[in-house]
């Protein structure tokens, strides 16, 4: 990080969005431009308000919440309804990484909206709403530049660089209109099809980027981070219900193999895969286990027929062409009081009890190097994890993988806790269940998706090195007691 | 015309090779770009005897061909009459055969004329300032005319471009395009004067160049035919003059599109380090950029058939943290418009990209196709050297430029550029680029190595 810093001072010159070139997080601002959100001014930049700050809050909220809460979690087969505000993810990569670091400010009036932003959740298009939101962030940076950006281009092959920052002493004028897409980095150039800036060339935020979505008591946040230039991640949420009616909410996370072609669309196709297949056959009354184990193999039959496709990009990358497209999966599903699990590969599921005095648990086994290394007791767990070959992975979803084996387990949690679902983006920066316990915000359980906020931002916070991605199930116990279980906080 | 030039024009499709991973502080950017060009409507080289289209044809008025035909073109052959021709009597007997050979493949309805070059030129068929449209009649009568070529006088190619440049200019086609050929030095006029004639020529017609026997001098006609984006070759035997000017003249009927250009876009801060064709032979087109427009330049690429060419693009980006991604250069085909007016049109494009890593394993690997042309490159460079070292004296400057020579042709499967390699060395090894000079050298062989030494191999897929 820190050699990155002086390379990113460049980039971030050219940022005025970024109130702080030398600091650590610049990377970030300059990569995604979070300016572009539609969270209106934010009081500070403070990366990690992760556990110092929520505590104070939830004594207060806790008790009326609570009373809140219950409903929406049984409620979960209504839940459907709200894919609405499930529209908003794609307009929530604008927003994104803003969202990250945000702190509680505004938990307290619109618990639902933080993530998006209240102007999105009516419009997926987000691009449209971003200038009528923008107006009382950084929004000076944004217009001055427009004006120049006329003006630079001209000649100005030599150092422009140093002349975008500057401008920031303009006053803010809505010069972006609507539908202008102006490069988050330079801030002058326009942005053309292929998504470049048409004065800079930086690559502009894409949609993968950063992607949130909520769905009743269920929420995935998934970050590109810090240090990889593309989302190689993915992840599906989705409820519906048994046939006995009761509620089953499902979550997965994929993780692609970098060192496959199109990882990126293994991961997506294996998230979509899994899921659709456990939306068909829970509601035929599956059982979850059985079910999520016959997810994942529709996920890997998807993952191998991407390995026939021609690829999709144009880029002729040698070292990655030999490779079919690959990813881990991760699922978990929570129905008729069970807590399923199912894996393949290194991503994981943690179990944090909403009482902390509670133990926390992983709930899977990685199919990884470092994981043989210990199961095999050659090894300790720290060495393991501290060799460079820990990440080695010998399970995957893909055509080149040699025998597919599922794992899936069952759990029927005595109490109510959340169910962290993540990939090694995250679990890098929390390895044992007690470090992701306490990166898990107290009130997560309410809030999932600002709790998986909260945990992207601690992975960003701790280097950000690979892309990030949770999704945060909140489990309560039974119905009636829902209520007080919370409560017991 | 605008209508019909744009129906006629192949498709182009632009392929990127490079490998966009850089590491920490990584500023060069390296990219191979395929062009290919396929399906213009034409026979791809093979002459058209369009009996249907030439009846009916009113002389004097242009015979605009027809639908499904190829697109105008205008040829102007150049042949050596100096009073050397007649040393041995064979050339000059042959370069009338060979012109004769050419005239004979020029599609019905093509413009054409013969200049004769000695210290000034003369268009000695049809001989009015005009050009001649070629038809059973006019081809026989052109053939006449070659047969009172005779030789003596001295060497101005400079003259003989620029009349061919006045004929090719008069003519309202698409395709304008000389052949050349000479058996000496150009003696009979300054270097400048020469120089001022290609500069003058670039642009407005495409030249292919020979040189017929061995006392002509190589640097010449390969200047000629890069300036004017053709080939060039040797012809050592005037016996295969007549099968070389047919080659020469079904390529030029092959051409669909002439004055296609290769634009390079680049953001801003980014530098162009060069910019190369690299197949099928090695031509730096990195000082022959015209602007057009803000951080845009234009290189000449000349007419193109049914051909694909690879082009070498190497610019240096600014430095950008791990996770950074920008676009490094933005690479199109462009076509003017024809009327000079309006925006060109976009034929295909490309992009090269850059992406920061700290993934080594990426960033170190080398893109294969860069890795090749870097080393034809470097071929075409150690040869030039090689001979250059040789004719200076520098012997072992010779043998060790030549010996790595060797070494990447045999190495990269550049086999007809080995086989020339081999009649100026002897090759004790050639993995290692271990060679010895040979005593004797035919003058034919060094000047044949020369002139093709910018001859490149693609790169096995």
């Amino acid at each position: 990080m820190k050699m990155s810093e002086s390379h990113q001072q460049p980039a971030l010159a050219r940022c005025p969005g970024c109130e702080e070139p030398p600091a650590s997080g610049d990377l970030y601002c300059g990569a995604c431009g979070y300016d572009l959100s539609a969270v209106p001014a934010r009081p500070d930049d403070r990366p990690t308000l992760a556990i110092t700050v929520p505590p104070a809050v939830p004594p207060a909220p806790a008790p009326s919440p609570a009373a809140a809460v219950p409903p929406t979690a049984p409620h979960a087969p209504d839940a459907p309804t709200p894919p609405a505000p499930a529209v908003q993810w794609p307009a929530a990569s604008e927003t994104d990484s803003s969202d990250v670091p945000v702190p509680v400010h505004r938990a307290t009036d619109l618990p639902g909206t933080d993530s998006g932003g209240k102007p999105l959740p009516a419009t997926p298009g987000a691009h449209h709403d971003d200038p009528p939101t923008t107006p009382p962030v950084r929004h000076d940076d944004r217009a001055v530049v427009a004006e120049p950006a006329t003006a630079v281009p001209p000649d100005a092959s030599g150092d422009f660089a140093l002349a975008a920052p500057d401008p920031r002493t303009a006053e803010p004028t809505p010069t972006p209109a609507a539908g202008t897409k102006v490069c988050v980095a330079c801030r002058s150039g326009r942005v053309d099809p292929d998504g470049y800036c048409e004065n800079c060339g930086h690559a502009q935020p894409r949609e993968r980027d950063h992607m949130e979505q909520e769905l009743g008591s269920v929420a995935a946040v998934s970050d590109r981070g810090l240090r990889h230039h593309r989302n190689e991640d993915s992840f599906a949420v989705s409820s519906t219900a048994l046939p006995d009616g009761s509620p089953a909410v499902v979550a997965i996370v994929c993780d692609g193999v970098s060192s496959a072609s199109r990882p990126d669309e293994a991961s997506a196709a294996a998230a979509s895969a899994a899921n659709e297949a456990l939306l068909e056959s829970l509601p035929r009354g599956t059982h979850p286990q059985q079910a999520m184990h016959e997810a994942i193999v529709a996920a890997s039959e998807a993952v191998n027929a991407l390995a026939q496709d021609p690829p999709g990009s144009a880029e002729h990358e040698a070292h990655r062409h030999q490779n079919a497209p690959a990813c881990t999966l991760v699922g978990a599903i929570m129905a008729g009081g069970l807590l399923v699990v199912g894996w393949v590969g290194d991503s994981r599921v943690y179990w944090v009890p909403d009482d902390r005095t509670g133990p926390p648990a992983r709930l899977t086994e990685d199919d990884s190097w470092a994981a043989q290394m210990v199961a095999a007791g050659l090894m300790n767990e720290a060495e393991a994890y501290a060799d460079e070959r820990a990440h080695a992975i010998t399970g995957w979803l893909g055509a080149d993988s040699y025998e597919l084996e599922p794992h899936t387990a069952s759990f029927k949690p005595d109490r109510p806790g959340l169910v962290v679902v993540c990939t090694d983006g995250l679990w890098n920066y929390a390895e044992s269940a007690e470090e992701m316990a306490a990166a898990v915000p107290p009130e997560a359980h309410r809030r999932p998706l600002h709790g998986a906020q909260v945990l992207v931002g601690h992975a960003l916070d701790g280097g950000g090195h690979d892309n990030v991605t949770v999704a945060l199930l909140p489990f309560a116990v039974e119905p009636q007691g829902a209520g007080s279980a919370c409560t017991t906080v | 015309m605008a209508n019909f030039s744009k129906s006629n024009v192949p498709q182009f499709s632009v392929e990127v090779y490079q490998n966009a991973f850089l590491p920490e502080g990584g500023r060069e950017v390296n990219a191979i770009v395929t062009v290919t060009s396929t399906g213009g409507g034409t026979t791809g080289g093979i002459p058209l005897p369009r009996a249907a289209a030439s009846p009916g044809q009113v002389p004097g008025y242009g015979p605009g061909p027809g639908p499904g035909q190829g697109p105008s073109a205008a040829v102007v052959l150049m042949v050596d009459c100096s009073g050397s021709m007649d040393y041995p009597p064979t050339k000059m007997r042959n370069a009338r055969d060979a012109t004769a050979a050419a005239i004979d493949t020029l599609r019905e309805g093509t413009r054409f004329a013969v200049v004769a070059g000695t210290h000034v030129a003369k268009d000695v068929y049809p001989g009015n300032g005009q050009l001649a449209v070629a038809d059973a009649r006019t081809k026989a009568q052109a053939k006449e005319a070659l047969r009172r070529l005779s030789a003596g006088g001295g060497t101005a190619i400079g003259t003989w471009l620029r009349l061919t440049d006045r004929l090719l200019g008069a003519a309202d086609v698409d395709i304008r395009h000389g052949i050349l050929l000479t058996d000496g030095r150009n003696e009979h006029e300054a270097p400048e004067d020469l120089r001022a004639a290609l500069d003058s020529c670039a642009g407005r017609f495409t030249c292919d160049a020979r040189g017929v026997g061995t006392d002509w001098e190589v640097k010449e006609v390969t200047s000629i035919a890069s300036a004017l984006l053709g080939t060039a070759d040797i012809v050592a035997d005037p016996a295969g003059l007549a099968a070389d000017f047919t080659q020469m003249m079904e390529n030029a009927m092959g051409k669909e599109v002439a004055d296609v250009a290769l634009r390079l876009w680049t953001p801003v801060g980014v530098e162009i380090r060069f910019v190369k064709q690299v197949a099928p032979t090695v031509e730096d087109l990195t000082g022959r950029r015209t602007e057009a427009g803000p951080r845009a330049g234009d290189y000449p690429t000349g007419s193109w058939g049914d051909e694909s060419r690879d082009y070498h693009v190497c610019v240096l980006v600014p430095e950008a943290g791990i996770g950074q991604e920008m676009l490094a250069a933005r690479v199109s085909l462009i076509l003017p418009d024809p009327s000079g007016a309006g925006a060109p049109q976009v034929l295909s494009q490309g992009l090269v990209r850059a992406v920061w890593t700290d993934d080594m394993v990426a960033s170190t690997s080398i893109n294969p196709q860069v890795a090749h042309y870097t080393g034809q490159a470097e071929l075409a460079q150690v040869i030039q050297q090689g001979l250059d070292a040789r004719k200076s004296g520098d012997f072992d400057g010779a043998t060790a430029k030549l010996g790595r020579a060797v070494q990447l042709a045999s190495a990269s499967g550049n086999q007809d550029t080995a086989k020339l390699l081999s009649k100026v060395v002897d090759v004790v090894d050639a993995a290692t680029g271990t060679v010895r000079l040979k005593a004797k050298v035919a003058e034919a062989d060094e000047m044949t190595l020369e002139t093709r030494s910018t001859k490149t191999v693609r790169v096995k897929k």
